[in-house]
């Protein structure tokens, strides 16, 4: 665990990960017995999919409740639909998981090897949407809000993780065809790759301009990198695509060349699975994969009280059970010990200022935090800057107090959103 | 029951510096140790029972208060027995029992557990209690009065009376190398200015207290400009700065948080009132020193002058 050094009247810095020592590939991990696919939609009885409980599936076969959503899973194993049921996610986010028994003969479908011809932003969205990293391509069809840039994130989104480093280092011919084909779909020429500052050297012509990010966490979250690069602020509580901006993971983009090269979908995920001393592997899994194969592979054991966590130590999340499957957004798996685990405290603020000092944004944290505590979110909106907010955690990080801050923060965002949900509705009522 | 392994789920981050409330004060305590062993060593045993009583009882209407309001038991923290020492430190070596009990109790009672407890006190809890004091029993903050049994070889008066009365004339035999060694009467841990000034140091370098209140505070003390305008009635900056509760203020006092601005600019202007008003009070208030009013009357500028912050990035005006 991170400790502050001796002499701390400066700011800490907390610098992104390098690719673990000794490393020569990532380990791939098969999935034993079953994996599991999150469908980002909700669970209903009834529906019909392309899929039900029982049916042979095979590898690259696209599983959904309606064609032409954009929310579909791809199966990443040939074998049978043993199950389908309601998954509930962080903050109420409700999934349809999709349980998959797993057939050692593989079976690839052909139904993209056909569309793999013309790269067109149709197929994409039909076809490769559920890519490592989580490309999300009906963004760039979106009239509405038209994305002017694309920034293909090569920075890592929290510390310990070397997923995207791993990319950028490894797999730049991918990702290089990967940006003609998004350049070709998308139709969108400006295209930027942010690569950490350390590893912007010798990519030759790769069809974007290659920027620098800084080490220093949170240089390589999005809004910043909107900021410090491109120089445009996003304003609080807007997304990138708000103001034209349309990232994609590094990994995302190489998987998108490799899905026109190979003519398949692929469907492995490369994560960093980082181990309760600290000490970090690459690893290559099937999308769908239960967190408990990755851990045998390892030879990690968790026992009760530990915490198993989806993402890196600023801002992952702890889950509650070993059978959490890999995702395309899971760069990292990191185990933490019951004695590692750090208490917070129902301590009130004591105005120490560290987290004015370190936030990055310069939110008035203290002011903030005195409002979410009383439960007073839209004041806090209103008068602190909740929403200037990038959920970095840096705040919780260095809270005297041990208050944890950064869950008031999520807290008070996912509720305004509600109210705001539930306002805009009867205002439609109202207005029918 | 299930055999499933249970996990602790908490929300980001997964991480934690490692400072706590705790760490902060005890490091609090430990760079008053400079300053309350040297007058320990300097007036004796009664320079001892001073603070031990203070931090004991400090403790003590901590956990009553703890008690009476039904909340969680708050002791340990080392918040408490930070503002024993401190109140201590500014009491001369022959405070009676019952002063000491009673500054306790307005420290702790009337100073920070009524508005709530640690981090919801408006005022300086130690800042607070002298003051209250000071106005209600002159006389045992009447140095030259309480120390007059003392002798230690070096001129047995107290240099901000001394110069309030006689002028900075009589303040002339006071060295600076003196006064930071601690040739100067006053109170326990007030007097040695070297002591003082290494903690502060300390615990700047540890980022426990904020530079910017301590460096504006003794920027607004200097009284360069008064000492320009008329040498022969005001006293030189070196005077006001190593006399008195000057050092204290500007290092433990000033700098608490709860009663502090976070940032840059309010604590520039929060330090820098603080000195300021000192200056004033001594030089022509009615009171010998203005260290402790200047606090307070700093602190109630605080809620204020914390208005003005940067702007977020990304905020929509």
């Amino acid at each position: 665990m991170f400790k502050r050094s001796f002499i701390d009247f400066d700011k800490p810095s907390l610098e992104y990960a390098s690719l673990p020592d000794k490393f020569t590939a990532p380990e791939m991990v098969a999935p034993t017995r079953t994996v599991t696919l999150l469908l980002e939609v909700p669970f209903t009885q009834n529906a019909t999919g392309s899929f039900k409980k029982g049916a042979q599936v095979q590898t690259g076969q696209k599983l959904c409740f309606d064609e032409d959503s954009p929310r579909y899973a791809i199966s990443s194993v040939t074998g049978s639909v043993s199950g389908v049921s309601a998954f509930t996610g962080d903050f109420g986010r409700q999934y349809t998981a999709v349980e998959i028994e797993v057939d050692p003969r593989e079976e690839f479908d052909s139904t993209f090897e056909a569309a793999a011809d013309a790269p067109t932003l149709e197929t994409l969205i039909r076809y490769l949407n559920a890519l490592p990293g989580n490309p999300a391509f009906e963004r760039f069809a979106d009239t509405a809000k038209p994305i002017d840039t694309i920034v293909i994130s090569g920075c890592e989104q929290d510390l310990l993780v070397a997923t995207t480093r791993h990319t950028i280092e490894t797999r730049m011919a991918e990702i290089k065809s990967g940006i003609g084909i998004l350049k070709k779909a998308t139709g969108i020429e400006n295209i930027l790759i942010a690569v950490p500052n350390d590893l912007i050297q010798g990519y030759g012509h790769i069809g974007a301009e290659v920027v620098a990010v800084g080490r220093e966490y949170p240089a390589g979250m999005k809004p910043f990198i909107a900021y410090k690069i491109l120089g445009r602020v996003i304003p609080a509580g807007q997304s990138p695509e708000d103001t034209g901006i349309g990232f994609i993971q590094a990994e995302a983009v190489a998987a998108l060349g490799q899905a026109f090269e190979t003519r398949r979908i692929p469907s492995t995920k490369t994560l960093t699975f980082i181990g309760k001393d600290g000490t970090r592997k690459m690893i290559a899994a099937r999308q769908g994969t239960p967190c408990s194969d990755i851990l045998t592979h390892c030879r990690a054991v968790l026992n009760d009280r530990d915490r198993l966590i989806i993402g890196g130590p600023m801002t992952g999340s702890a889950v509650y059970s070993e059978n959490y499957p890999v995702g395309p957004e899971t760069d990292a798996i990191m185990l933490q010990d019951r004695y590692d685990v750090p208490y917070i405290s129902d301590y009130p603020c004591i105005n120490c200022g560290e987290c004015i000092r370190i936030c990055p944004t310069r939110v008035p944290v203290n002011m903030l935090v005195r409002f979410l505590e009383a439960g007073q979110y839209a004041e806090a909106a209103d008068l602190y800057d909740l929403y200037a907010c990038i959920d970095c955690g840096l705040c919780s990080f260095v809270c005297v107090a041990k208050i944890p801050i950064f869950q008031y923060i999520k807290m008070a965002k996912y509720e305004l959103g509600l109210t705001m949900a539930e306002t805009a509705e009867t205002t439609e009522a109202a207005n029918e | 029951m299930n055999n499933h392994k249970q996990f602790i789920v908490s929300h980001a981050p997964f991480w934690h510096n490692g400072s706590s409330i705790t760490e902060r004060n005890y490091h609090i305590l430990l760079a008053t140790l400079p300053a309350v062993l040297f007058g320990i060593i300097q007036y004796g045993v009664n320079a001892f029972a001073v603070p031990s009583l203070a931090i004991s009882t400090a403790m003590l209407w901590e956990l009553v208060m703890n008690k009476a309001t039904k909340r969680p038991v708050t002791i340990g923290d080392g918040h408490a027995a930070v503002t024993g020492i401190l109140f201590a430190m500014v009491l001369p070596a022959t405070a009676p029992w019952w002063l000491v009990l009673i500054g306790t109790f307005v420290a702790i009672v009337i100073g920070k557990q009524i508005f709530g407890g640690i981090g919801s006190n408006a005022f300086n809890p130690v800042a607070l209690a002298a003051a209250i004091l000071m106005v209600s029993w002159p006389d045992y903050f009447d140095f030259d009065a309480s120390l007059v049994n003392y002798d230690f070889g070096f001129i047995m008066v107290y240099p901000l009376t001394a110069l309030k009365y006689f002028g900075p004339g009589a303040v002339e035999g006071f060295s600076v190398s003196g006064l930071l060694l601690g040739q100067q009467i006053g109170g326990i841990g007030t007097a040695f200015g070297l002591g003082l000034i290494v903690g502060g140091l300390y615990l700047i370098l540890r980022g426990f207290i904020r530079w910017e209140i301590v460096v504006s505070f003794v920027v607004g003390i200097s009284a360069l400009l008064f000492n320009i305008f008329d040498p022969s009635r005001f006293g030189s900056p070196a005077i006001h700065l190593l006399t008195g509760y000057t050092l204290i203020g500007a290092i433990f006092l000033a700098t608490d948080d709860s009663s502090s601005p976070v940032n840059f600019i309010p604590m520039l202007l929060y330090g820098a009132t603080a000195g300021i008003m000192t200056v004033l009070i001594r030089n022509i208030g009615v009171y010998v020193d203005g260290v402790m009013y200047a606090i307070l009357i700093a602190n109630m500028l605080n809620p204020l002058l914390d208005k003005i912050r940067p702007q977020a990035i990304g905020k929509v005006v």
